[in-house]
């Protein structure tokens, strides 16, 4: 919404600055967006007349003038032909910036004379194009006098930003109304003059859907002569950054910015018949205004007579039935729209108007009556003419409503401060509230153009916003204990710890966006119709991810083609297996790629990296399953992982047969070829859902006692011959159930296949650590140990020892 | 002299002429071995009177422990010789660059290491944090935030839409973080105070805006919270997370339809370079929104109006983060480079804590 400060005082009596006009404007909530003042532009240019023209003793083509400044006399050198003496014309002193030609007037020496400042052109004040000779202002105004002020630019234009609940404040005098509230000065008196008109309107008007148009009021003016409006309403619809029509065009849009009623004239003598608001049907379609042919459906109100659609009620009108240079006879529309109807009709067109804006906002319905008037009175004023008496269909939906309030009880309750019955009162009856004080409480009767008042906290908003919220002293929250509690869930500690450990081990963080191409989403389990986006942001945003993956392959993808050709990048975040709260899951996903293992990447003289592979990413899963708080002697590994990673190096974390913690691996070559990512790559997804909960052991933090002993233990070391499909954790685990009590440790220290073994035959060399418990132990206890280890790792895999 | 005597002095000098430990050992082995010259003496042991015998005894064995005493110097002096002749061969080029390791490669996305600071501060306000799905329904999302179906603010907020559903209505993804107030609500009993941090979605991409980005919520409901307490909430929170002993807030009245007051908040800051001091200079920016809960919202949630109230805010997460570590451009904190990340990213250790100071 824009108006001009000359504007805006036509309603508001005040003395406040511009600036203290726009920071009250902005506090209580009709924040200023922009300030356009071009007499700060033109702040240093005056008006200076020639006083004596004298040829330059050097040059054919320049004058030498003396120029009244209004602060003495000064010589200025000029090369414009129509110098001359006794003009008057625009005068930039010596520091003035001159933006047509982006230079800052210095003292010059042209030709050996002298020149103390510039008299400009049209093209130095960025005015025009017009460069033939400086300006002749042909005024009465005295030398010094500012330019802006001459020719009336010292007028600024605001901006202010309205809120849907404000369709008030899309008239000026609303806007005015609220600087009365916040104390800058008073309402001027309306200058709303009733006309009765003579004789009957000879159009009806007829309403068929009182729904949509509950109200429709009409006048006809004959006689009028329509011709572009006067200066001053020229000006002020360019300010606001409108085109002038014509009068009775200019008139419907002046009022519909001064007072935030929406009006519309039709030239009477293109009407064929009676007028009718009704419900459109199918097939029917109108030029309007823009110029555009709108077809338009049964769900919408358009305005007809007996030929046709003229407009759509409240958005736009049509070029066929408008007023023009030759009209002569014009009618009226003033009439009040739904303003869901009138959104929904204008949303399903893309048709935005400030009719529309208004109506689908909120008009005040009150003033159908008022708005003809004024619009009568303007239509006699700029044009002459006989009005009709004022023709009405319906009734305005009024709502008369009244609030009861206890002002200042529910003021202290809901801000903590105090303000007087008084100061309440008088802030509701500068916004045009109506208070009668009863008892304890108010009554309070709404204004017809406060839509959005409802109820009594929508009024102690009002008194808020009015009173300021900077002026609420601040009151510390009660503290709940004196040293604060821990408040984060299990879950959202272990989401933290992961980042922190992930990092600790290399890797950098990314956030990806949540929404991924639908291909990429479907070769990683997703891309399902319920999470196809109905209106993405792009074709590459539109499906919601189904894990983590994809995100930083994308991300790899562009890295490497940056140049980083290793790197290890994880997110830790939520996605997608389906459009339900529960289907949201959160989880932790890393890829190395390149030769970024744990110890570095590329070369380097104490050893190169090499590539990554499963086993770097295994050791990234589990070392996070051991931070998170996960047993990992516990967990199974099973090679059925998802067909994104490599079908052979590749594993499932499960706990239990039910349980999947996560997936570790080489990544699918042809996956990886598909998401466009060359080299090979190794990553895991971890769910951190799916992690066991610790059992809550009360408070309790105590450890249990500790148990060790001083006695050495004893290290054994086994190979055996097993089948090349065993895993080797079968072997560990066999040596473990060997002796459960002596055998503390089982490492795997070797593995090899090789054609000496056989084809179908490994050696896994096992290293199993003795702890004695009471005495040291003995020879004979050692071997008895070491038989069971070979008898159990035999028996479990059906392999042998090695000798 | 004696020819013991005399054999020890012969033996004490060959140990101090000795340099090295093997010839050291083979003048130990010739004296004090099994068959060394001094042993020797000691067979004669038995062939002497029974008086000479202790004296002869005496003097044998003051021969060992002189020679004893010999051997032990010359040996530490000799095996010192030689440590000091190793180490001197034993040099390394000490200028050789290492690796540091793994945690100085890795770090943390600047959202996240925020989120954590966030969470610290409104822990210690007695804030819990609350959490809620990406995927809203119509309810959540608008409907008991005061937001009616065809309020314009569904049409101003850019919203994404799921496929409409059989009985016609569409899934969305959240346009803020609001619904987990209204998912709060429903499932706890007040008093309730709770921030909630997450990802957020709205049709916008530019410099400052991307179609995903995250924000804070935060929520006080009780008997008795005003707005008194919800500046007071406000600026602890700003001065904590800037780290400044001074905060000024401009509160401007605006429209949300879930709070009513509503008010935007503009923090004093001035611009020093691509440094944004806050608490400093004489402009103002937007930093957040916030109100008293809307009386409508309550009651969409069961809640009694007249007994209950609180307040609401919600801060963009990226904004504060951009703000406080001077990232200029949002689109890079969803862009993944490598180089951005390295720069903007914080070190595992970078744990914030109000003990040790949140920024890093």
């Amino acid at each position: 919404m824009k108006f001009t400060l000359s504007w805006l005082k036509e309603h508001l009596d005040t003395k406040a600055s511009l600036e203290e006009i726009c920071d009250a404007l902005t506090i209580t909530g009709l924040e200023v967006e922009g300030i356009d003042d071009p007499a700060q532009k033109f702040a240093a240019f005056v008006i200076g007349e020639v006083l004596d023209a004298q040829p330059h003793p050097d040059a054919d083509k320049l004058q030498v003038l003396s120029v009244d400044t209004g602060n003495g006399s000064v010589q200025v050198v000029c090369g414009a032909s129509n110098a001359r003496k006794g003009l008057k014309g625009v005068f930039a002193p010596v520091g003035t910036y001159v933006s047509g030609i982006d230079l800052t007037l210095k003292k010059a020496k042209i030709r050996g004379v002298e020149s103390f400042g510039m008299m400009c052109s049209e093209r130095e004040l960025e005015l025009s194009k017009e460069h033939d000779g400086i300006i002749d202002l042909r005024t009465d105004a005295k030398p010094g006098t500012p330019y802006a002020q001459v020719v009336g630019l010292d007028d600024p234009t605001i901006e202010i930003a309205i809120t849907p609940n404000r369709p008030d404040a899309l008239g000026v005098r609303g806007v005015a109304r609220d600087l009365v509230a916040a104390g800058l000065g008073k309402l001027k008196k309306d200058s709303l003059i009733e006309t009765k008109g003579k004789g009957d309107c000879p159009i009806k008007i007829k309403v068929d859907n009182p729904d949509q148009c509950p109200v429709f009021a009409g006048r006809l003016i004959t006689g009028v002569k329509n011709a572009p409006s006067p200066d001053w309403l020229q000006q002020r619809l360019k300010a606001v950054g409108l085109r002038p029509i014509n009068a009775l065009v200019d008139m419907t849009n002046y009022i519909s910015y001064d007072r935030g009623r929406p009006l519309h004239v039709y030239d009477a003598d293109k009407l064929k018949g009676h007028i009718r608001a009704r419900a459109s049907k199918v097939g029917e379609e109108f030029l309007a205004l823009d110029g555009e042919t709108y077809k338009v459906d049964e769900r919408m109100c358009v305005i007809a007579d007996d030929s046709g659609v003229l407009g759509l009620g409240g958005i736009m009108g049509g070029i066929d039935t408008g007023c023009t240079a030759e009209t002569t006879s014009v009618f009226i529309e003033s009439a009040w729209f739904d303003p869901i109807s009138t959104a929904m009709t204008g949303r399903r067109l893309n048709l935005m108007s400030d009719a529309r804006y208004r109506f689908e906002r909120g008009v005040d319905p009150s003033s159908v009556e008022d708005g003809l008037h004024l619009a009568t009175q303007m239509v006699l004023d700029l044009c002459g003419g006989t009005p009709s008496r004022i023709e009405i269909a319906g009734a305005a939906p009024l709502r008369r409503l009244t609030i009861q309030l206890e002002a200042k009880k529910q003021f202290k309750r809901l801000t903590g401060a105090s303000l007087s019955e008084k100061k309440i009162e008088k802030i509701l009856e500068d916004l045009g509230f109506k208070v009668k004080i009863k008892g304890h409480g108010m009554k309070v009767k709404v204004p017809e153009w406060r839509p959005d008042v409802h109820g009594p906290a929508d009024l102690v908003e009002e008194v808020v916003r009015i009173y300021g919220v900077d002026n609420i002293p601040t009151t510390p929250l009660v503290e709940l204990s004196g040293v604060a509690k821990p408040v984060l869930t299990i879950r959202q500690k272990r989401v933290s710890r992961a980042r922190r450990l992930l990092a600790g081990r290399g890797f950098v963080e990314v956030v990806t966006y949540s929404f991924i191409q639908r291909t990429h989403a479907s070769l990683f389990g997703g891309g399902a119709d319920s999470v196809e986006l109905d209106n993405p942001i792009s074709s590459d945003m539109s499906s919601m991810r189904p894990g983590l993956m994809p995100g930083l392959l994308g991300a790899i993808k562009r890295n490497r083609a940056r140049g980083v050709m290793d790197a290890a990048l994880f997110e830790v975040g939520q996605s997608y297996r389906g459009d339900q709260p529960d289907d949201q899951y959160v989880s932790a996903c890393g890829i190395r790629f390149g030769q970024n293992g744990m110890n570095g990447s590329g070369r380097h003289w104490s050893g190169n990296a090499d590539s990554v592979d499963l086993f770097d990413v295994k050791a990234d899963c589990m070392a996070l399953l051991h931070q998170l708080g996960v047993d990992t002697n516990r967990v199974q590994v099973t090679r059925d992982a998802p067909d994104w990673y490599h079908p052979g190096r590749s594993g499932v974390i499960r706990l239990g047969p039910k349980i999947i913690l996560g997936y570790f691996g080489e990544l699918h070559p042809g996956k990886l070829s598909k998401m466009d990512v060359s080299g090979t790559a190794s990553g895991f997804e971890l769910f951190i859902d799916n992690l066991p909960v610790p059992k809550l052991k009360g408070t309790s933090h105590t450890r249990p006692a500790l148990e060790i002993t001083d006695l050495q233990p004893v290290k054994r070391d086994f190979a055996f011959l097993v089948g090349v499909e065993t895993p080797a954790i079968d072997v560990v685990r066999a040596a473990q159930s060997a002796d459960k009590k002596l055998i503390d440790a089982v490492n795997v220290f070797d593995c090899f296949e090789g054609d000496a073994l056989g084809a179908d035959k490994k050696s896994l060399a096992i290293e199993v650590t003795l702890l004695p418990f009471d005495a040291t132990l003995t020879d004979k206890q050692i071997d008895e140990v070491a038989s069971k280890v070979i008898a159990a790792v035999t028996k479990a895999t059906g392999g042998e020892i090695r000798s | 002299m004696s020819e013991i005597k005399q054999l020890e002095v012969q033996i004490l000098a060959a140990i101090e002429a000795s340099d090295d430990l093997a010839g050291l050992e083979d003048i130990r082995v010739a004296a004090l071995g099994k068959k060394g010259s001094v042993s020797a003496l000691m067979k004669r042991f038995g062939q002497l009177p029974p008086e000479e015998r202790k004296r002869f005894g005496q003097q044998v064995n003051g021969v060992k422990q002189a020679l004893n005493l010999a051997l032990g110097d010359k040996k530490s002096v000799l095996g010192d010789k030689v440590l000091a002749a190793r180490l001197a061969s034993e040099r390394a080029d000490v200028t050789l660059p290492v690796r540091t390791g793994p945690m100085a490669e890795g770090r943390i996305h600047p959202i996240s290491q925020v989120m954590d600071e966030i969470n610290e501060i409104f822990a210690d306000m007695g804030f819990d944090i609350a959490e809620g799905p990406d995927i809203e329904d119509d309810f959540h999302n608008f409907t008991a935030l005061n937001i009616p179906a065809e309020h314009p603010a569904r049409q101003e907020q850019d919203t994404f839409y799921f496929p409409k559903r059989a009985d016609g209505s569409s899934l969305v993804l959240r346009t803020h973080t609001s619904p987990v107030q209204i998912r709060t609500m429903l499932s706890r009993k007040p008093p309730i105070r709770i921030i909630a941090p997450g990802r957020v979605y709205r049709i916008d991409s530019d410099q400052t805006h991307t179609p995903m980005f995250h924000q804070v919520e935060g929520l006080v409901i009780d008997e008795e919270t005003h707005m008194g307490h919800l500046k007071s909430v406000l600026e602890e929170f700003l001065k904590a997370f800037f780290e400044v002993d001074n905060v000024q807030m401009r509160f401007r009245a605006n429209h949300f339809p879930f709070t009513e007051p509503s008010m935007e908040v503009d923090v004093r800051y001035k611009r020093v370079g691509n440094e944004v001091r806050i608490g400093e200079g004489d402009e103002w920016m937007e930093i957040l929104g916030c109100g008293m809960v809307h009386p409508n919202v309550l009651k969409a949630v069961g809640y009694d109006p007249d007994q209950l109230q609180g307040f609401a805010f919600g801060v963009g997460i990226d904004r504060l983060a951009m703000l406080k570590y001077g990232a200029p451009d949002l689109r890079e904190f969803f862009a993944a480079d490598i180089r951005w990340l390295k720069h903007y990213g914080f070190g595992v250790l970078d744990v914030p804590t109000l003990a040790g100071g949140l920024g890093s």
